[in-house]
């Protein structure tokens, strides 16, 4: 997993609530074998018409959102399917960080997967970025350590994460490798089942 | 000294596969994981750059449902007509061959979709912990299971040890007590409980039901609620095992036999919840109150009841959610305050893991029965499909003849899969077309863009098939 620090970057608005899975990548783009080149599916249907044309009006399509590295979005962002394709084409679009009131279970545990930091802020905090979101200078800085986010206009928000999950994410830790380690508990696990459940083994 | 207070099912599922605790995380066993083709291939080949073997092949099963036609299933996978699909699906039966994994593929009558296969096999069980990577793992729940959705990364971490890193979530009762009207059931205390929470109300929490009419559920009507808990935001619905559990489960392929079947139902009896257990929100719904209801918007919260009027944007409480409703009636050709049965429907869709097993096919089909016994059929400009959701079921269901009644009505018979719940295969909506769908998800262009979808269940949509508009299944009784 890539390791998420610090992050300065252009923050685009997108001031809906329930933003879904199949939103932010529709199912024609789930039928890859990899991860990579995802970001063409990211909002396909926000951002290209029937024709497959671009959406001129569309936040990401405008030119002063060109290479947004946060979004700022509504209530429950990510809900419905678990694809971890959105996580990917988000980061794939280039997309490092989603700011929200709150956010579906599976879509956040998937973010911290994939080192896309997702960012729980006060509902009026998520309304002045998404104001100031729409302003000249819409620069914003989050900043994991810290636990925060600087506003365009130098407000600071201070965000909650849980401990383990922002070390993880600080470090860029393979879960896997780190499960892999307990594999003796694991084991032990497994014969204490054996022995007190026996049909589970097929017995 | 005062005694520990009792726990919830979910506490006791939880502490029965905690295998190691740091810093307030859990690794969690995980008794079965189930695996389909479109949210593996990447797990799998993670694990091939790694070098790591699958942990358990025994304790995973694969089916191929997202994306097969629902025709000409015979013909194997090497006849699928798109190419993407066809080499998704080659690439499960190359991945589950080379782990030694078992699989039903597409043609095998044991197929299906992975929510109708696993309960059918008597995979699932009381007491387990199942994982897929698929958001509707939640239907498991029906068996006093503790099951959930998982993304493609945490596939592979339980591909390669059996376990999944967790933190417990909150304990939420949803009991639901009394009576349901005459054409009222699972689908839609499923439907009032999310338009009670919100989408949102329950992220963070597990949700047991209870009450007796949770209790009177047959399995499909109990899987169907807990199908459902992941759009109300939860991570796993739950109901307690009982006698329907265990009859359910007897006989069935996996479920033990014998001398172990009796161990198995003593262990299975244990899970249940303290009398003195205490729940951090609970919430009682009246089942005599709750009507026919349907989806008027774009999120599964969105409902209202089939003899209602379509809600205006102005009484929805904060900006975000008026802005929402503004755009969901738009995007759904609905104007406030029109009765909902004006909605004329292009399009029905009987099917999913939500509403596709046995007693599904069997309410739908009695009342198209009923209408056809009055010379009625499917309304001209409708076009309507039912897709069981397993070849077993497909079988069973025409066993019993409903398949005929379906077809002389004029629906569409299919073959098995997700299908049009999701249209990743050839079963889409078209721009603006309109279904009454028993499936879960209302979403924005979600069984095919631009089309527009009102959930309800299996005998409310074969009402509107022959309605030819949204339609109160009390009228057809």
């Amino acid at each position: 997993m890539e390791a998420f620090t610090r992050l300065d970057a252009k923050v685009a608005p997108l001031p809906l609530a329930n933003i879904d899975t199949d939103q932010i990548i529709p199912k024609q783009f789930l039928k890859g074998v990899d991860r990579k080149g995802l970001a063409r599916g990211l909002f396909y249907d926000f951002r290209f018409d029937e024709q497959g044309r671009e959406i001129p009006d569309f936040v990401l399509n405008r030119p002063e959102y060109k290479g947004a590295g946060v979004l700022v979005a509504g209530d429950n962002f990510g809900c419905g399917s678990s694809r971890e394709h959105a996580p990917w084409a988000l980061m794939d679009f280039g997309v490092r960080c989603v700011i929200s009131t709150s956010f579906a279970d599976i879509f956040y545990n998937n973010c911290f997967q994939n080192g896309l930091l997702p960012v729980v802020l006060k509902a009026e905090e998520v309304q002045q970025l998404m104001e100031e979101a729409r302003g000249g200078n819409h620069v914003v800085s989050v900043d994991l350590a810290a636990q925060t986010v600087t506003s365009p206009s130098g407000a600071v928000f201070h965000f909650e994460i849980d401990p383990v999950r922002k070390d993880k994410m600080l470090k860029g830790l393979d879960a896997i490798g780190e499960t892999l380690q307990a594999k003796d508990s694991i084991d032990v696990y497994e014969m204490k089942r054996a022995l007190a459940q026996p049909w589970f083994e097929g017995a | 000294m005062r005694a520990m207070p009792g726990k919830t099912l979910y506490d006791k599922i939880w502490d029965a596969h905690v295998v190691a605790e740091t810093d307030g995380e859990a690794i969690l066993y995980i008794d079965l994981h189930v695996i389909h083709e479109v949210t593996t291939p990447q797990a799998f080949a993670g694990l091939r750059e790694a070098g790591r073997p699958v942990r358990r092949p025994d304790r995973t099963l694969a089916v191929a449902d997202h994306n097969i036609p629902t025709e000409g299933q015979a013909l194997g996978v090497d006849a699928v007509a798109d190419h993407e699909a066809r080499l998704q699906l080659q690439t499960l039966g190359k991945n589950v061959a080379e782990h030694g994994i078992e699989y039903y593929p597409m043609g095998d009558i044991r197929n299906g979709i992975v929510h109708v296969v696993a309960p059918e096999q008597g995979r699932t069980q009381p007491g387990m912990t199942i994982v897929c990577g698929d958001s509707h793992t939640s239907t498991h729940g029906a068996f006093g299971a503790l099951a959930h959705g998982i993304g493609t990364s945490e596939v592979e971490h339980v591909l390669a040890t059996q376990t999944l890193r967790q933190k417990k979530a909150k304990n939420m009762r949803v009991r639901i007590e009394g009576e349901p009207v005459p054409g009222v059931g699972a689908k839609d205390y499923a439907l009032a409980v999310i338009g009670e929470i919100g989408t949102a109300g329950g992220t963070g929490y597990v949700i047991e039901y209870a009450g007796s009419a949770v209790r009177a559920l047959s399995m499909e009507g109990r899987m169907t609620l807990c199908n459902l808990t992941i759009e109300g935001g939860a991570k796993a619905g739950l109901v307690a095992p009982d006698e329907t559990t265990f009859e359910y489960l007897k006989g069935r392929p996996s479920a033990p036999k014998g001398g172990a079947w009796e161990m198995a139902l003593d262990y299975w009896k244990t899970f249940f919840t303290d009398e003195d257990a205490v729940f951090d929100r609970e919430i009682v719904l009246d089942a005599s109150k709750i009507a026919p209801t349907v989806t008027w918007g774009t999120s599964p919260e969105d409902v209202i009841p089939v003899t209602a009027v379509v809600p205006a944007p102005e009484t929805f409480a904060t900006p975000d959610k008026r802005a929402s409703a503004t755009r969901a009636l738009e995007y759904m050709g609905l104007e406030a305050g029109q009765p909902i049965t004006n909605a004329k429907i292009d399009v029905v869709f009987i099917g999913s893991c939500t509403n596709s097993r046995i007693e599904d096919l069997r309410a739908a089909a009695d009342v198209v029965q009923h209408a056809f016994l009055n010379g009625r059929l499917v309304a001209p400009h409708v076009r309507a499909m039912v897709v069981p959701g397993s070849g077993l079921v497909k079988e069973q269901a025409e066993a019993e003849g409903l398949d005929a009644i379906f077809k002389a009505a004029g629906f569409d018979w299919r073959e098995p899969g997700c299908s049009m719940c999701l249209g990743m295969n050839p079963d889409r909506l078209k721009p603006g077309e309109r279904c009454a769908s028993t499936s879960n998800r209302n979403f924005e262009g979600r069984q095919g863009r631009g089309g527009r979808t009102h959930l309800m269940s299996p005998a409310m949509a074969a009402a509107a098939a022959i309605a030819g508009h949204i339609a109160d299944v009390r009228d057809f009784l």
